[in-house]
């Protein structure tokens, strides 16, 4: 399914579900987009917003969920990042941190830099994330199933990866207005103990 | 526990000394340095195995990988470490970049610098000589580790990552710690 066909719902409503669903718990966010929408729709100090660095979010959420085992750890990835970084899927399922979420926005498009597209449409990449060890990996389309569904995974041990497929609709969200060293000493003092 | 000799019998009758890999483990970590991660080369494969034996070791796939979990395991509250080949520094150099130093987060690079000596294979001639510049072109610090001055030069790298914030290098030439090969 194209996310053209307009069945699928925004990044930014996906976001904003998720953030609903969530409390304390660290948050790793991709650079582009999916960073300044969840600053716009909840800016939180557990909130790793990144700029830069594409591809090694799912990667720095894996070193907090290593030293953290007792903490469920959660990162925000996209497909182009995804594909970027793809090595990362290998490691987390080699090393399967129960305490580790995984959720990608899938708009098959890179956004931020005006839509190219990436190549999400024909290797699916909750297929990958399966074959690479993630024991609960779920693909979904709509708002219900995605509360189901991750609202399942925060019960279950993982790894788990939540693939959500949305549109290329992008929320008027501006950038993050916390500088980044600030981002990682308040990320650090909300997520210390 | 063994520690560093920084001076030494063998260096006065012309032997070269050699630090065996458990004992700069143990030191780095007598320092404070309690995360490892990283990508494999043979100069560090002594140390890497010693890592293993503790236990301490989490194996990345890629170096900017690796500079990402030990990102993540700084903000967790530790003390990380990245061992790599220099030619892992070119892979990793954007993630140093625009992670490390711009959200001011250290890190201890342990990194061998492959090509030092012109023998070596082909593929790391460019790396080899253009290694030191390219650090102080990206204002990365980097100190050379040599037998006498050891534990100066790991107290060194620590300090200064840890005071500036910043990830800091430490290179490790062919024979100065045990490899995994003579």
């Amino acid at each position: 399914m194209r996310p053209e066909e307009g069945t699928l719902i925004s990044r930014a409503q996906a976001i904003a579900t998720l953030l609903e669903l969530l409390t304390d718990q660290p948050v790793v966010i991709c650079n582009g987009f999916p960073s300044r929408e969840a600053h716009k729709i909840a800016d939180r100090p557990t909130h790793f917003y990144m700029v830069g660095s594409m591809g090694n979010a799912a990667a720095i959420a894996l070193g907090v969920a290593l030293v953290k085992p007792n903490r469920q750890v959660v990162t925000f990835d996209g497909d182009g990042n995804v594909l970027m970084g793809m090595g990362t899927l290998a490691t987390v399922g080699a090393l399967r941190p129960k305490n580790f979420i995984h959720v990608v926005f899938d708009n098959e498009v890179y956004g931020t830099t005006g839509n190219q597209p990436t190549i999400s449409n024909v290797v699916p990449l909750d297929k990958v994330a399966k074959s690479a060890g993630y024991l609960n990996v779920e693909r979904v389309l709509d708002r219900d199933d995605l509360v189901y569904e991750f609202k399942d995974m925060l019960k279950k041990d993982g790894p788990s990866f939540l693939l959500i497929k949305v549109n290329e609709f992008v929320e008027d969200a501006g950038r993050v207005v916390h500088e980044p060293p600030v981002i990682t000493r308040r990320f650090m003092k909300a997520i210390e103990g | 526990m063994r520690r560093f000799q920084p001076v030494s019998v063998e260096q006065v009758c012309g032997t070269p000394l050699v630090i065996d890999s458990d004992v700069f483990v143990q030191s780095m970590q007598d320092m404070g340095v309690n995360f490892f991660t990283g990508v494999p080369d043979s100069i560090l494969g002594g140390i890497i195995a010693e890592l293993m034996i503790r236990r301490l070791y989490v194996p990345a796939v890629r170096e900017d990988e690796a500079v990402g979990i030990a990102a993540g395991a700084y903000m967790a509250g530790r003390v990380p470490a990245v061992l790599m080949q220099n030619s892992g520094l070119g892979t990793c150099l954007n993630t140093l970049i625009s992670l490390n130093l711009i959200y001011r987060q250290p890190c201890l690079l342990l990194v061998s610098w492959r090509g030092q000596d012109r023998n070596d294979a082909p593929e790391h001639r460019v790396m080899g000589e253009a290694m030191l510049q390219l650090l102080d072109t990206v204002r990365i610090p980097h100190r050379t580790l040599t037998e006498k001055t050891a534990v100066e030069d790991v107290r060194w790298v620590i300090d200064t990552s840890t005071k500036m914030h910043i990830p800091v290098v430490l290179l490790l030439a062919k024979g100065v710690v045990r490899g995994l090969h003579p």
